[in-house]
C-alpha cells in the first residue's frame, strides 16, 4: 500500500460523525436503555430511598426510620443469615465445580460411550430450581425415599434431611450442585475438548503423568473455563431463592435462611411488607455480589492462562 | 459462516502414519474400566431424580411409595398427566400457556432489544459508546433480588397486578444480551462493514441481510438462553401473581399442586415436573451445543 493510499484510507474512517446516523444509533439504543433504566436503574435508586423507610399502618412505605433498618443488619441473626449464605454458596462453589470436572476428564477421553454419558449427565440441567426442588423433596420424603431405602439397607438410619438443623441447609445446597453441574459439565468438556494435543504429547515425553499432568498441564489450559464455570456458579447459588423457598422455607428454626430468602421472606412472605428492611437487605446482596466478583476478577483472573 | 471456515478443504496430507487422536491420553484398560465404574456409579446417583420424575409420574400412587422403589412395575397409566392437566384446585393447562407466553414474549424482546442495541454499539459512528456499553454491563452485575421490591411496587401501582403483561415487563431488556451479541458483532470483518456502507447498503438492510445471518449460532444461543430464563423464572411469577391462581406460570403451579397434596399425590406432583420439563429437555438435548459454542465466545475468549 502506498503511503498516499494509506492516507486515503484513514481520512475515509476518519469521516465526519453525521447527525442522521447518531439519531440512528440512539434511537436503536432506546428500547434497550428504556426497559433496563425503567426496571434496574430506576429501581436500584428507589431501593436506596426504600431502605430507610419503614411500614405504616396500611402497609405502604411512607415511615421514615432513618437508620434503624441497616441496625437490623447488625444484629446476631442477620450474622447468622450472612453466615448461611455464604457456607451455602462455598458448598455449592466447591462441589458444582469440583464433581462436573471429575466427570468431565474420564468423558475428555476417546472411549465408546462417551457421548451418551456427557449427553444423560446434562440432563438436569433441564430442570428449573423449583422442579429440582420439588423432585428431592420426594427423593429424601420419608414416606417414599429411595435415598433412605439404600441407607437402611447400608444399617444407617436417615436424618430429617429437611427437617434437621445442620442437614436441611446441605440438602438444599446439594439441590443446587445437582442443577447446575450439569452445565458445568459442559462448559469445563468444551475446554477439554480444546485442549492442545502436542502440548499433552509433550509433557507425557516430559513424565508429567497422572495427576501431576492433570494439575500442571490440563488445569492451567482450561482456567479459562473454570473461571467461568466459578464466576457463574457463584451468581447462581448467591441468588438462590426457589431451592430454599420450596424445601424448607427457611426452617427449620431460619437455619436455612439466606440472604435472599431472607428479601423474600421479610417483603412478600404472610403479608410481612417489610419493604424497608428487604431493599437494605438487597442493598447488601448488591455489594456481596460486587465484592465477590471484584475478588474474582481481580486476583483470581491474573491466574487464569488465556491462549 | 464460521461452519464454512471449520470445515474449509484441508489439503490433502500425505499418507503418513496418522497419530491416533486422543484427548488426555488413551488410558490403559484397567483406567479405562475404572473410568466406567465411576461414570455408571456417578449416572445412578445423578440421573435416578430424572428416571423418578419421569417413570414416576405413570404410576399409581401406591406403587411409588413402596420401597425399595417400584419403578419397573409394569403398570403404567396417563391417569396423573391427565389429573395434572385438569386438577381443579391447580389446573396446570393455563400455567402451561402462561409459561409458554413467558419464554417466548421475553425470548423475542431480548433478541430484538440486544441486537438493536450491540449493532449500534459496534457499527453506529456516534458519541458516548464506551458509556453506554458500560451502562449495559452495569446492569449485568445487579442481582434482581436487590431491586425486586421497587419493581413489585410500581408494578402493583401501574394496576398491572395479576395481569400476563405483569410477568414479563421488568424482563425485556437483558444487559447479557447486548453483552453476548456485541462480542458476536466484533467478530464482523471491518472492511467488510466499510464495503457495504460505500456500496450503499442502509443500516437496517446491512443488519437484516449480512449481519444477522453470520451470527446465527449467537443469536441461538441467546434465543435457548432467554427462553430457558423465563420458563424457569419462579421468584417474580410467585411475587406478582400469588393472588390470581389462573396467572400461576408452570413453576409456582407446580409448587402448589404439591403444597395442595398434602404429600399423598407424589406421582400427580411427579407428572407435573414432567410436564414442565419437555420444553426444557428438549433445549438440553438438541441445543446444548449452541448454548456452550454461544456462551464461550463471548465469555472466554
Amino acid at each position: 500500500m502506498t503511503p498516499h493510499a494509506m492516507e486515503a484510507a484513514r481520512v475515509r474512517r476518519r469521516r465526519p460523525l453525521s447527525g442522521r446516523e447518531i439519531a440512528l444509533g440512539l434511537a436503536f439504543c432506546v428500547p434497550a436503555l428504556a426497559g433496563l433504566g425503567t426496571f434496574v436503574f430506576f429501581p436500584l435508586f428507589q431501593a436506596i430511598f426504600l431502605s430507610t423507610r419503614g411500614t405504616d399502618i396500611n402497609g405502604s412505605p411512607s415511615r421514615s426510620v432513618g437508620s434503624a433498618n441497616f441496625a437490623e443488619l447488625l444484629t446476631p441473626e442477620f450474622g447468622q443469615i450472612l453466615l448461611h449464605t455464604l457456607f451455602f454458596t462455598l458448598f455449592v462453589v466447591v462441589v458444582g465445580v469440583v464433581l462436573p470436572l471429575a466427570l468431565a476428564v474420564p468423558l475428555a477421553q476417546r472411549l465408546p460411550g462417551m457421548r451418551v454419558f456427557r449427553t444423560l449427565f446434562t440432563l438436569p440441567f433441564a430442570y428449573s430450581a423449583s422442579a429440582a426442588s420439588v423432585v428431592w423433596l420426594l427423593m429424601l420424603d420419608p414416606s417414599m425415599s429411595p435415598v433412605n431405602w439404600l441407607l437402611r439397607l447400608l444399617g444407617g438410619t436417615a436424618p430429617g434431611w429437611t427437617t434437621e438443623s445442620p442437614w436441611a441447609l446441605l440438602t438444599v445446597a446439594w439441590a443446587t450442585v445437582w442443577v447446575v453441574a450439569g452445565f458445568n459439565l459442559l462448559v469445563l468438556g468444551a475446554g477439554l475438548a480444546g485442549v492442545d494435543e502436542q502440548v499433552l504429547e509433550a509433557a507425557r515425553l516430559d513424565g508429567a503423568t497422572g495427576l501431576r499432568n492433570f494439575f500442571s498441564v490440563v488445569l492451567p489450559m482450561i482456567s479459562p473455563n473454570v473461571f467461568f464455570v466459578v464466576v457463574t456458579t457463584t451468581l447462581t447459588s448467591l441468588q438462590a431463592l426457589g431451592q430454599v423457598q420450596v424445601m424448607t422455607d427457611g426452617g427449620p428454626n431460619g437455619s436455612t435462611s439466606t440472604l435472599v430468602f431472607s428479601i423474600f421472606h421479610n417483603a412478600f412472605e404472610n403479608g410481612n411488607n417489610d419493604y424497608g428492611l428487604a431493599s437494605a437487605q438487597g442493598l447488601v446482596l448488591l455489594i456481596v455480589g460486587i465484592v465477590l466478583a471484584a475478588v474474582q476478577f481481580g486476583v483470581v483472573e491474573r491466574r487464569v492462562h488465556y491462549r | 459462516m464460521s461452519q464454512v471456515i471449520e470445515k474449509a478443504p484441508v489439503p490433502a496430507a500425505p499418507p503418513r502414519k496418522k497419530p491416533k487422536r486422543r484427548s488426555l491420553g488413551r488410558p490403559a484398560t484397567g483406567v479405562s474400566a475404572l473410568t466406567y465404574v465411576w461414570l455408571v456409579l456417578a449416572a445412578i446417583v445423578l440421573l435416578f431424580p430424572v428416571l423418578l420424575t419421569v417413570v414416576g409420574g405413570f404410576l399409581p400412587e401406591g406403587v411409588l411409595v413402596r420401597q425399595p422403589p417400584g419403578l419397573f412395575h409394569g403398570q403404567y397409566s396417563f391417569d396423573n398427566y391427565v389429573a395434572a392437566w385438569q386438577q381443579t384446585v391447580v389446573p396446570l393447562l393455563p400455567a402451561f400457556l402462561n409459561s409458554l407466553f413467558v419464554g417466548l414474549v421475553i425470548m423475542a424482546a431480548h433478541l430484538i432489544t440486544s441486537c438493536l442495541a450491540a449493532y449500534a454499539l459496534v457499527f453506529v459512528r456516534m458519541p458516548l459508546r464506551q458509556p453506554i456499553f458500560w451502562l449495559f454491563m452495569a446492569t449485568i452485575m445487579v442481582p434482581y433480588e436487590a431491586i425486586v421490591v421497587p419493581n413489585a411496587l410500581f408494578i402493583r401501582s401501574l394496576g398491572l397486578e395479576n395481569s400476563q403483561w405483569s410477568l414479563v415487563l421488568p424482563f425485556l431488556a437483558n444487559g447479557f444480551g447486548v453483552f453476548l451479541l456485541r462480542q458476536a458483532f466484533r467478530q464482523f470483518p471491518a472492511e467488510l462493514a466499510d464495503a457495504a456502507r460505500i456500496d450503499g447498503c442502509g443500516h437496517l438492510r446491512f443488519l437484516a441481510t449480512i449481519v444477522l445471518p453470520s451470527v446465527r449460532p449467537s443469536l441461538t444461543a441467546l434465543a435457548v438462553w432467554s427462553f430457558l430464563q423465563g420458563w424457569n423464572m419462579y421468584f417474580w411469577p410467585l411475587i406478582i401473581s400469588s393472588s390470581n391462581n389462573s396467572m400461576n406460570t408452570l413453576q409456582t403451579a407446580v409448587f402448589a399442586l404439591k403444597a395442595n397434596g398434602n404429600g399423598t399425590q407424589q406421582a400427580l406432583v411427579l407428572a407435573g415436573v414432567t410436564i414442565t420439563l419437555v420444553p426444557t429437555l428438549l433445549l438440553v438435548i438438541f441445543g446444548q451445543r449452541w448454548l456452550v459454542r454461544g456462551f464461550m465466545a463471548g465469555a472466554v475468549k
